[in-house]
């Protein structure tokens, strides 16, 4: 029998009073004439047309451009929550890129045990080309973002580690820079924590990671796979942002064993490249020989110190969610101590008892493809028909290794904007974190996404789901 | 600079201008229509021609009609140099170039694109064209202001005014050559009334019909007015002119730089061509020979800037 879950509103409690960090915001929100606040949301949308702050939908010939909704009621943590996720992360952070080296030379956690080795050898995102070598600085991750939902007041977990090339700061930024144009008021009111200092952190934080080969200030650029490109918006805007150039992989070939750039004035020379294409376009000669998004010869050049890649490849062996299932022992072998942060339980499809418990409790569970993303492939079961489900169990039999099974959370809501006032809304959370070989970097916040659907649970933005700006309280 | 930038300024700016032109021709052909129904189906057919691509035109419609014309040059998406492809295109390239731009040029062509968009949602009628060509105007005003306004002089800003003048010297040169016989000198001091006409419609795709009257220096004769497009300085869309800007920002790359190209010796040679000619050499080559010969000169030179600048690999 399962227990029908109750939901943890982070605003309004059970006998309907206001949770502290909303306090003022619920006493200036009340103030307010709800017609301004309507004129208000459409300002909103119209700002981010013009702006051009969209993201692409694939398959879709009509409108290709699409706006993710923004709601102007932000979602607020107090400064302690927030100091307990930020260590949590961190510690995460620490342990995931001391794993990947670990992995890619001595192997010690698997002699050791830990995680079966099959895990690790038949992995896709496992990459040999990566044996022995130690990326400048011994950081593989620069970047971060780690998708957390929150169940009751004390309750975080982080639902995915997304160690690849995570997107979302541009709304971020976008986001608060939106809430400070239309609410200056407000930020006079509360004292929030800023966030624009991110792309300045950025920049430095790549910089921080150059190659051995680089000689003076180092040059940065953001490889992006171009205009199509769901999130093209967001690459220009971190290039305009950080005063890097923008380039494709056309733009760039090997010139006397470094990375150079097509510039009006001949070729030139990249000491980082923050690319937001996957490992498996990087480079045709290492990787897929169709690729015509990456550079050729990058890996070698890569392999000698002559530039350093950010995200490393094949970092993306420690965001696989069959992975993500050992992040406590990971944790707990690389730093000594207890996991902060708690993961969802997970249930491994691939091993028999697992796969009986799941294929039994199939409509109660979220199942979900081991290397998917973007909440594609996946199975919400207390959402789906019996036909989805019946459907999904003649794939999950036929591939059991290929999914991890997880409850259904009850994610955290809310508030938003509506008509009728406010509504609850399930949430989750991605803060954004920059790992450099000086430190980690975590910015107070980061992208709330939010199930714009009554009663849903998913927040992707490929699926209906909308932001907000997420407000860190100062002490 | 990345050449690729480069080359997305280049063409993003070929593109807005191109545009603004398409309009102006539009404007033109449609008052020439409007005041001789009887040879309006030929009048139609020299504007498409004019604007390039006619066998496009020609592989999907057999008559020209102002209804089939407008659509073909506002909004069909299978006419590269329709008004809505152009303003796409230009889009496209400044996504492309967007850490090039201000923030106050990005937002206008992003503007132009979205107003265009709605504004050429379904086909403009004729009642409708005179304020859908003013919008289409305005906006391009909007975006160049944007540009003079806020940008940097710098290198991204000489791509972009010579991707501007590269374009419009196409344009001014094909819409002398496709009305070259009526610019011949005849033997009358005063055209007809139908040379009246057709002078007319030249110097309103241009946007000179006004300020020729005002220069009024001279009558107005077909030499005159071949002089005034080709010669003139003063004309913002003569070929002189935009030989002169071309040449002006292709020397400040030079001096940025510090690198002479072989596109500098051919926009030099073009601006001695210009300064070293009159009229009368013309006619005597042959208008319709020279004009030819310019816009291939004028291309070539477009052709060679993106080599020497290195826009693609």
């Amino acid at each position: 029998m399962t227990k029908e879950p109750t939901t943890y509103d982070e605003m309004i409690q059970p006998d309907g009073s206001v949770t502290s960090p909303y306090r003022t915001y619920d006493a200036w929100f009340k103030s307010q004439d709800p017609a301004r606040l309507e004129s208000k949301s459409e300002e909103a949308e119209a700002f981010f047309r013009r702006t051009g702050i969209t993201f692409n939908v694939y398959g879709e010939a009509e409108a290709q451009e699409r706006l993710i909704p923004f709601d102007l009621v932000p979602r607020i943590l107090s400064h302690r929550e927030w100091s307990r996720l930020s260590k949590g992360i961190e510690q995460r952070v620490r342990a995931i890129n001391a794993f990947i080296w670990d992995i890619y030379n001595r192997q010690e956690i698997l002699r050791a045990g830990r995680i079966p080795k099959d895990l690790v050898a038949h992995n896709e995102a496992f990459l040999p080309q990566m044996i022995g070598f130690t990326p400048p600085g011994n950081v593989y991750t620069h970047i971060v973002g780690t998708d957390i939902v929150r169940t009751g007041e004390g309750d975080f977990f982080v639902l995915e580690d997304n160690a690849r090339t995570p997107s979302g700061v541009s709304y971020m930024l976008e986001n608060r820079e939106t809430m400070l144009q239309m609410f200056p008021e407000l930020f006079a009111q509360i004292r929030v924590q800023p966030v624009s200092d991110y792309p300045k952190n950025l920049r430095r934080s790549l910089s921080a990671s150059a190659p051995q080969a680089c000689v003076g200030k180092p040059r940065v650029a953001v490889l992006t796979p171009g205009i199509h490109n769901s999130a093209y918006f967001e690459h220009s805007f971190l290039a305009d942002q950080m005063g890097a150039e923008l380039v494709e992989g056309h733009d760039l070939r090997v010139v006397d064993g470094r990375i150079a750039m097509r510039t009006t004035q001949g070729y030139r020379v990249v000491d980082v490249l923050y690319r937001r294409i996957d490992d498996d376009f990087l480079d045709p000669l290492s990787f897929n020989p169709e690729s015509m998004l990456g550079v050729p010869g990058i890996m070698d050049v890569y392999r000698a110190g002559g530039i350093t890649i950010a995200n490393a490849p094949g970092a993306g062996i420690a965001d696989d969610k069959a992975i993500y299932s050992y992040m406590p022992e990971i944790v707990e072998f690389y730093t000594g101590e207890k996991a902060i942060l708690k993961n969802v339980e997970t249930h491994r499809c691939a091993e028999p008892d697992a796969l009986k418990y799941v294929l039994d409790n199939l409509a109660d569970l979220v199942v979900k493809e081991v290397h998917g993303s973007g909440g594609y492939g996946m199975l919400v079961g207390p959402a789906a028909s019996k036909k989805e489900i019946a459907d999904f169990r003649k794939k999950l039999e036929a591939k059991p290794a290929n999914y991890i099974a997880q409850p259904t959370l009850s994610l955290s809501t809310v508030p938003i904007f509506v008509d009728q006032g406010l509504a609850p809304r399930h949430v989750d959370l991605r803060p954004f974190v920059l790992v450099s070989p000086q430190g980690v970097n975590i910015t107070p916040g980061g992208l709330t996404r939010v199930a714009l659907t009554e009663g849903s649970l998913v927040v992707n933005s490929s699926q209906g789901g909308g932001t907000k700006d997420t407000w860190v309280l100062e002490d | 600079m990345l050449g690729k930038t480069a080359g997305g300024l280049y063409w993003m700016f070929r593109f807005l201008e191109r545009s603004e032109n398409t309009a102006r021709l539009l404007e033109a052909g449609f008052r020439m229509a409007l005041t001789r129904s009887s040879d309006a189906e030929s009048e139609w057919k020299s504007v498409v021609t004019t604007s390039g691509n006619g066998i496009g035109y020609e592989a999907k419609y057999d008559t020209y009609t102002d209804t089939l014309v407008m659509d073909w040059l506002l909004r069909d998406a299978d006419n590269p140099s329709s008004v809505m492809s152009v303003t796409k295109s230009a889009r496209d390239n400044a996504r492309l170039v967007r850490t090039a731009l201000t923030t106050e040029v990005w937002e206008a062509v992003n503007d132009n694109w979205m107003t265009l968009r709605d504004l050429l949602r379904d086909p403009i009628t004729t009642v409708d064209l005179p304020a859908a060509l003013a919008i289409i105007r305005k906006q391009s005003a909007l975006v160049r202001g944007a540009l003079y306004g806020t940008m940097l002089r710098n290198d991204i800003y000489d791509f972009a005014r010579i991707g501007t003048f590269i374009e419009r010297a196409d344009n001014t040169a094909r819409i002398i050559d496709v009305k070259y016989y009526t610019l011949l000198p005849s033997a009358s001091a005063v055209g007809s009334s139908l040379d009246n006409v057709q002078w007319e419609m030249i110097l309103r795709s241009v946007s000179a019909h006004r300020c020729f009257r005002w220069l009024d220096e001279k009558d107005m004769t077909a030499t005159a007015i071949a002089d005034f497009l080709i010669f003139d300085k003063r004309l913002p869309r003569s070929l002189a002119f935009c030989v002169k800007q071309t040449t002006e920002n292709l020397r400040y790359l030079e001096q940025e730089y510090q690198e002479r190209h072989p596109c500098h010796d051919q926009a030099d040679r073009l601006k001695r061509w210009v300064a070293g000619t009159d009229i009368n050499t013309v006619f005597d080559l042959g208008l319709h020979e020279v004009v030819t010969e310019f816009i291939r000169d004028n291309n070539a030179l477009g052709t060679q800037i993106e080599q020497d600048f290195r826009f693609m690999a």
